[in-house]
């Protein structure tokens, strides 16, 4: 029986796991605006014949 | 059927989806209103963003008002007050784009680096329409980043007061939001800890007693004092003063259950109440958060400065320079050009000034002034640029002046609602019956547990859970049915308001009368090529009447005029195409006796013909009638209008009192209107839309801007009105009476269940298993029957 402190102990930190994971999501600003990204997700990624962009350029900051 | 097809699809601008004037502009095949719109295709499929107009038809917007000067973003310190942050390489600025309404928008924005390679990045925010924008200082500049934006057609609204919605709003919320998911992850696992403590434990089970107890315990204490200290602070604030609200009872209910469980967990007597604790604290704040949570982002505290603009161009020397609006001063000589608002009280030093002011004072027609003549602050120049010098400061022009009225220093009262007045009998009463009930112990039996037990079971089971979430839920509903009916209250606590009001006061322009649809209308017989003629004779002429006319007529001019004539106040005359074409009063017109309705009316005479006359007819806003005489018939009407009274006679039906009609008001007389019928005890409701109003909204009990675009300029209010809904406003009232119904009978529900718990109670019987199964079946109870409640009135009130 003594498994359940053991059990109970596991079940309580996973738990704290996903309230802070919880907290970084909001901290992170990911709870601020939940329209826009439901509508950016559709649109399709431009097809680019000449060259590929600088990656610098789309992965900034 | 194909052929219908093109036809149709021909008769609008692949931009902005406006009909086709009769010269349109084509480009690509494609055919535009205008040149704006052409232009803005133009940019858009040269730099490959064709796909624009593949995610929505017509997603532009028309883009025939334009010509703005954004040198004043070149000055560091103008620039300085709008960005968020700016290091030597980067700047990041946000934006407020009234324009965003479709996912074409976004994608164009987002797409913003492709049109000026300097931005680094652009996101957009959809439903508070607006772009944070990061940009290389080295590459690019505030001004050519804004003016990018205008060249596509999204131009952004900078004004001096923050319509960049601030960030701390945001942080209270995200607080709460911790604190709700705090509280339910100790809920969560309490709940879980005390399934065996319901159930029963065997006795070799026992020696987990004390540790679900203590692992308990350690979860309510981030439950009390974190997700909880806000009820004690407010309480503790509100005793302070002398009030008794509701977090009183509820701070009282939180003490006194940990208090006890701590007790009982530490003598190892019993496994306390730390399930029901967890589980009120977590309900509790659900509801705070129902009743702060917004469905939309629209500003309500908006003054003349998001108005009017930032910066204003000076002349110095015959140099122009931007300068910011707070170091204007008198004697600058200011250059205001066409379609820009003059920000203080200035004399017309040189050009043409034609001034719209229909948003300062009410009335509907373009004003021209005369050189020299004073032009006060707030109206729009609808010709040329002009040189004005200024005379007063901002702060202290005549419609500013206004802002420095007491009603905008004190903080408006705040609204009194049904929960604050019940909650003081309630506190009061469950004192009583906790003392009752510890003292009749006491004198019994003189049993002092049980005495204690007793005191603190009735605080605890008479938690007025239900009670304080009874308010925030029903009035949730009804303001998501209210903003889905174009409704958008500042706050819950407005529809409490609303269902006590008593009295009506209307402003006319704007706010009774459609915008849009004023204009002429011809009485009697005119064929299309007298039209003609009367277009092409009153294109010569400045007067706003003449304007008005050939805006209604639309058509572009074809016959030059000869032997023009303009009488000022008086008429035109002229001949075109060999035809004899007289325009204006009566009297000019030479023809006796006409029973014409109004002054503003124009007359027509073709070739010495009689044709008929022009009115200038105020249409009123979709279901006015229909609406006073709902209204009227339990609450006061009243009419304060900052116009002359020639439409006096025609309102007379619709506010019977005329008395109750009140012209040619000042922004300081409106308040004062206002005021006066406070004091005699009358709880108001104003509906106006101008800056002119914007005193009385103030005053008022309840101010509603009424606008035709909510993303519009509107004045401090405590709702906003979309014109499109104005004809549903007795529903609305009736909806909130409802719902205040709704509360009342809920705080009945919860009261049964307060009075189920105290039998327990009183006697000192209240279990913890009892006390965590009542608490949550109210509280659900209530959530149930006030959102299911609010939605079926809503429904028989046509709301839904």
């Amino acid at each position: 029986m003594n498994m359940i402190y053991f059990l109970i102990g596991c079940s309580i930190l996973l738990a704290l796991i996903f309230l802070a994971a919880f907290f970084w999501a909001s901290k992170t600003g990911q709870h601020d605006d939940t329209y826009t990204p439901s509508v950016r997700i559709l649109f399709d990624d431009d097809i680019i014949e000449e060259k590929m962009p600088d990656k610098t350029d789309e992965d900034h900051i | 059927m194909l052929q219908q097809k093109t036809l149709k699809t021909k008769t609008y601008c692949y931009h902005c989806g406006d009909d086709l004037p009769q010269n349109l502009y084509f480009y690509d095949d494609k055919q535009f209103c205008c040149l704006g719109c052409k232009g803005v295709y133009q940019i858009l499929s040269d730099h490959n963003l064709d796909s624009y107009y593949a995610y929505n038809d017509i997603p532009g917007q028309s883009q025939k008002v334009q010509s703005k000067h954004f040198e004043y973003l070149d000055e560091p310190e103008i620039a300085a007050k709008l960005v968020d942050y700016k290091d030597e390489k980067i700047t990041t600025i946000t934006l407020y784009i009234p324009a965003i309404h479709c996912s074409s928008c976004l994608w164009l924005l987002e797409n913003l680096h492709k049109i000026n390679s300097g931005v680094a990045q652009s996101r957009i925010d959809f439903l508070k329409k607006q772009v944070a924008i990061t940009f290389k200082n080295e590459q690019t500049s505030l001004r050519s980043v804004v003016e990018t934006l205008v060249s596509v057609g999204y131009e952004p609204l900078i004004s001096s007061q923050d319509v960049v919605k601030k960030q701390q709003a945001d942080f209270s919320e995200r607080s709460l939001v911790a604190k709700i998911a705090v509280a339910g992850f100790c809920f969560g696992n309490v709940m879980l800890l005390s399934f065996p403590e319901y159930f029963g434990l065997s006795d070799l089970e026992q020696q987990f007693k004390s540790f679900f107890g203590w692992l308990n315990l350690a979860f309510a204490i981030p439950v009390v004092f974190y997700c909880g200290k806000d009820y004690f602070s407010s309480a503790y604030q509100n005793l302070k003063k002398g009030v008794l609200n509701l977090d009183f009872p509820l701070a009282l209910g939180i003490a006194v259950m940990f208090i006890r469980s701590l007790v009982e967990i530490i003598s190892n007597s019993g496994a306390g109440f730390v399930d029901t604790l967890c589980g009120l604290v977590f309900f509790l704040l659900i509801g705070k958060w129902m009743q702060q949570h917004t469905y939309h982002h629209l500003s309500f505290e908006r003054d003349y400065r998001s108005y009017f603009p930032v910066a204003v161009t000076l002349i110095n020397d015959g140099k122009e320079k931007p300068v910011p609006l707070n170091e204007l001063s008198i004697g600058n000589r200011m250059l205001i050009r066409s379609n820009e608002i003059i920000p203080a009280d200035a004399i017309l030093l040189k050009g043409e000034a034609e001034i719209d002011f229909s948003f300062v004072t009410g009335e509907s027609l373009p004003v021209k002034k005369t050189l020299g003549e004073v032009v006060y602050a707030g109206g729009r120049q609808l010709l040329g640029a002009i040189e004005l010098e200024v005379v007063k400061p901002v702060s202290q022009s005549y419609l500013t002046r206004l802002w420095n009225n007491e009603a905008f220093f004190a903080d408006k009262n705040r609204i009194k609602t049904f929960s604050d007045t019940a909650s003081k009998y309630f506190s009061i009463f469950l004192l009583l019956i906790a003392i009752g009930s510890a003292a009749f112990w006491m004198l019994y039996d003189g049993n002092i547990t049980k005495a204690i037990a007793a005191f603190t079971a009735v605080l605890i089971i008479a938690c007025p859970c239900a009670l304080a979430l009874s308010t925030p839920f029903t009035l949730a509903a009804v303001l998501s049915i209210f903003d889905k009916n174009k409704f958008y209250l500042k706050s819950t606590a407005v529809v409490e308001e609303l269902a006590r009001i008593d009295t009506f006061v209307f402003d006319k322009t704007g706010t009774i009368t459609n915008p849009e649809a004023a204009g002429f209308k011809f009485e009697g017989n005119i064929t299309e090529e007298e039209k003609q003629l009367l277009s092409d004779l009153a294109r010569n002429s400045g007067h706003p009447l003449s304007r008005e006319l050939v805006k209604l007529l639309n058509i572009s001019k074809v016959h030059p005029v000869d032997e023009y004539v303009e009488k000022i106040g008086r008429g035109i005359s002229g001949r075109i195409n060999g035809n004899e074409v007289k325009l204006g009063s009566s009297a000019f017109i030479g023809l006796p006796l006409i029973n014409s309705p109004m002054n503003s009316s124009v007359h027509v005479m073709i070739n010495n013909q009689y044709l008929g006359y022009f009115t200038f007819q105020q249409q009123w806003r979709e279901g006015f009638k229909d609406l006073t005489f709902k209204l009227s018939k339990q609450a006061d009407l009243h009419l304060l209008s900052g116009d002359q009274d020639h439409d006096k006679q025609i309102l007379i039906p619709f506010f019977p009192r005329a008395q109750q009609m009140q012209f040619a008001q000042t922004p300081q007389n409106k308040l004062d209107y206002i005021r006066n019928l406070q004091n005699s005890g009358k709880k108001v409701l104003m509906f106006g839309d101008g800056l002119n109003d914007a005193g009385a909204l103030r005053q008022s009990n309840l101010g509603v801007a009424v606008t035709d675009n909510i993303n519009n300029f509107s004045p401090d209010c405590d709702a906003i009105l979309d014109g499109a809904a104005f004809h549903k406003i007795p529903q609305f009232i009736q909806q909130a009476k409802d719902a205040v119904k709704v509360i009342h009978i809920s705080f009945v529900i919860s009261l049964i269940y307060n009075t189920l718990g105290l039998y327990f109670a009183v006697q000192g019987l209240l279990s913890p298993l009892i006390a965590a199964i009542l608490m949550p079946i109210s509280t659900v109870t209530i959530i149930l029957f006030t959102s299911i409640a609010a939605r079926l009135y809503a429904r028989k009130n046509k709301l839904l």
